[in-house]
């Protein structure tokens, strides 16, 4: 693998996880997309150097060739990856329609059960709770 | 023999087609959603039968000889879980069609559903690392889109960090397959376990350790499993029963097939056993402290994880042995669990342990269903947790693991406390008022359920037998090489 590559890669993933651990939405959808483009990087890294395009006519030496196989990976890789996030949009699309916020949201009974240590009212969260997990 | 590989993937996603083109017709949705999961559910018997008596049956897609093109392959061990995984989706099926009613069109379950299965079809019986991320990612995007067949607030929240979790995992697979390659060179199973004893200890370590990561986070072990209580909950019943049954369990096979065939190592391995312990007890001690029954039963999702993980930490034909009993029975009850509690909230309007109360007088038959299921799933006799629990126990002790039997044997009583308070408080007590009646359907479905899982207590014997065999195979990984490569 070549050293450039890798370091691409370990800054994608970097900036990548620094983004998914934000609050707001769009943000860690595009710490998503930063990671998978690093991941996908490796991948095409991996069968080591480049070579000639794979076309097997009249006289190329086989040995010359790049590896065809890691390219046709990265090619699925990247497509699963792009209905995943483009679903993910549409998911904080709507969530920011429910709730005017790209903020993520607290989790109800984890709030509940901090509720009890902390003895705060936590019958209209139970209320909230009750409604959503009809 | 060998086109039932292929078609019993191809079958599912054809049916997911076909629901969409017939449209908004119910009975026709309904048709098809029967004949693909059922279509599943014969393929995997038929498979298993023809693996158990002579050789796992192997396809190689496209006529490509392995290990050039994608491999298909149904051992013993794929097969067996194929064949509980197939029959529970058969059964939620039937709960959903009684449930939803007409909401199945809004929500275009039938053909999500059909779907989910496809994944699950071809996770369990690839034979290619690449192929196992598509098949993971076709069953994760099912799931995904299944688990917002409702988009309000609440589903939307849990949906959002399941799928920023599953994402991340499938970004480390990525990782994981672009190393694997970089190291070896290919993809096929078979021929990975053949290369990588050829490659240097250190990152063979490396590569084994990351894919106990990237499996451990779907599988939820610890402690990578905080999304899984989190979001299961939310989701209509028949969902959550599935993903419950299922899913995880998918998670589990993975790490099973991968450690056993690519980097196999002698004696129990310390590593394992101490994530087994540390997830048993983390998901029981979760489990104690919810006040809502499929929370309860999420976080015993992850308890209970941890006891596969156990049988696999042994690495010797008992314990595989134990750990494949603990996974038929596992997939059975805990899908059952969940059909309960779906029937308890159509009863009570509600799931909250608070709010529910006197369900016995009002509706017994419910409690009767949940008893034995509850009992199998903390390991009483003579339920099938304990024919599970026992071989794993014996085992441990054989191999003078004391330490996790120890804990085993702990978090199964703190499993029958935290069962022991979902009766006390949703069928014992004061009939509360009636908030609807559970459809007879949801009813009948549960009790095929509850009823295959006293079959797999009653037929231990032949099922201890069945998992011996496929434990072997698993250890020995040159039945699955030459099946796949042929005789070298």
């Amino acid at each position: 693998m070549s050293l450039i590559g890798l370091g691409v890669a370990s800054l994608l993933f970097a900036a990548g996880a620094y983004l998914v651990l934000q609050r707001m939405l769009s943000r860690v959808i595009i710490g998503l997309g930063l990671i998978s483009h690093g991941a996908n990087l490796l991948i095409v890294l991996s069968p080591g150097k480049a070579g000639l395009p794979p076309v097997l006519s009249g006289g190329v030496d086989p040995a010359a060739v790049s590896d065809p196989f890691p390219q046709a990976m990265v090619l699925t890789a990247i497509v699963i990856t792009f209905g995943v996030t483009a679903f993910l949009l549409a998911l904080a699309l709507r969530s920011f329609l429910l709730t005017g916020s790209d903020a993520v949201e607290d989790d109800l009974e984890d709030r509940r059960i901090a509720g009890e240590t902390r003895e705060f009212d936590d019958r209209a969260v139970d209320d909230e709770m009750h409604e959503v997990t009809r | 023999m060998s086109w039932l590989l292929p078609s019993a993937v191809a079958v599912p996603l054809l049916g997911a087609g076909l629901t969409v083109l017939v449209g908004r017709r119910l009975f026709a949705q309904r048709l098809i959603a029967a004949g693909g999961v059922g279509f599943v559910l014969v393929a995997a018997v038929v498979l298993l039968f023809a693996a158990d008596t002579d050789s796992p049956v192997v396809a190689q897609l496209g006529g490509w000889g392995a290990p050039a093109g994608i491999t298909l392959i149904a051992d013993r061990f794929a097969a067996i879980i194929l064949t509980v995984s197939s029959a529970m989706l058969v059964a939620v099926l039937a709960y959903a069609v009684a449930q939803l009613g007409r909401d199945a069109l809004d929500w275009w379950f039938h053909t999500k559903y059909l779907v989910l299965t496809a994944g699950v079809v071809m996770s369990l019986l690839t034979g290619d690392l690449f192929n196992l991320f598509v098949g993971f990612e076709v069953m994760l995007i099912a799931s995904y889109v299944l688990l917002t067949v409702k988009t309000g607030p609440g589903e939307i929240r849990a949906t959002m960090s399941y799928v920023v979790v599953n994402l991340v995992a499938s970004a480390f697979f990525l990782v994981v397959i672009a190393f694997t390659y970089g190291a070896t060179g290919t993809m096929n199973l078979a021929e990975l376990a053949v290369r990588l004893q050829q490659v240097d200890p250190a990152v063979r370590n490396g590569l084994g350790l990351l894919m106990l990561v990237v499996f451990g986070i779907k599988a939820a072990l610890f402690p990578l499993f905080m999304w899984l209580p989190d979001s299961y909950p939310t989701a209509p019943t028949p969902v959550t029963a599935v993903f419950a049954g299922l899913l995880t369990k998918v998670g589990v096979f993975a790490i099973i097939r991968t450690q056993t065939l690519l980097f196999p190592q002698d004696g129990p391995s310390s590593l394992l056993l101490f994530v087994a312990g540390a997830t048993m007890t983390v998901g029981v001690l979760g489990a104690i402290a919810q006040n809502h029954f499929k929370r309860i039963l999420s976080f015993h999702i992850v308890s209970q994880v941890g006891y596969m993980i156990m049988g696999l930490g042994f690495l010797s034909v008992a314990g595989l042995a134990a750990a494949i009993l603990y996974m038929i029975h596992h997939i059975v009850v805990k899908t059952g669990l969940f059909l309960v509690g779906g029937l308890v909230s159509a009863e009570n309007g509600t799931g909250a342990l608070d709010r529910g109360g006197g369900l016995l007088h009002r509706r017994p038959i419910v409690a009767a269903l949940f008893l034995p299921l509850a009992l199998s799933l903390a390991g009483v006799p003579p339920f099938s947790g304990f024919v599970a629990k026992i071989a794993l126990i014996q085992e441990g002790v054989a191999l003078g693991r004391g330490a996790i039997v120890a804990v085993s044997l702990a978090v199964s009583f703190l499993t029958l406390f935290s069962m022991t308070k979902i009766w006390g408080a949703t069928f014992w007590g004061e009939p509360k008022e009636s908030a609807g009646r559970a459809r007879g359907g949801m009813i009948a479905a549960t009790a095929t359920v509850v009823v295959l899982s006293l079959a797999v207590a009653v037929l231990a014997e032949p099922l201890t037998g069945l998992s011996t065999r496929a434990a072997a195979d698993l250890l020995d990984t040159a039945v699955y090489i030459s099946a796949v490569l042929g005789e070298a």
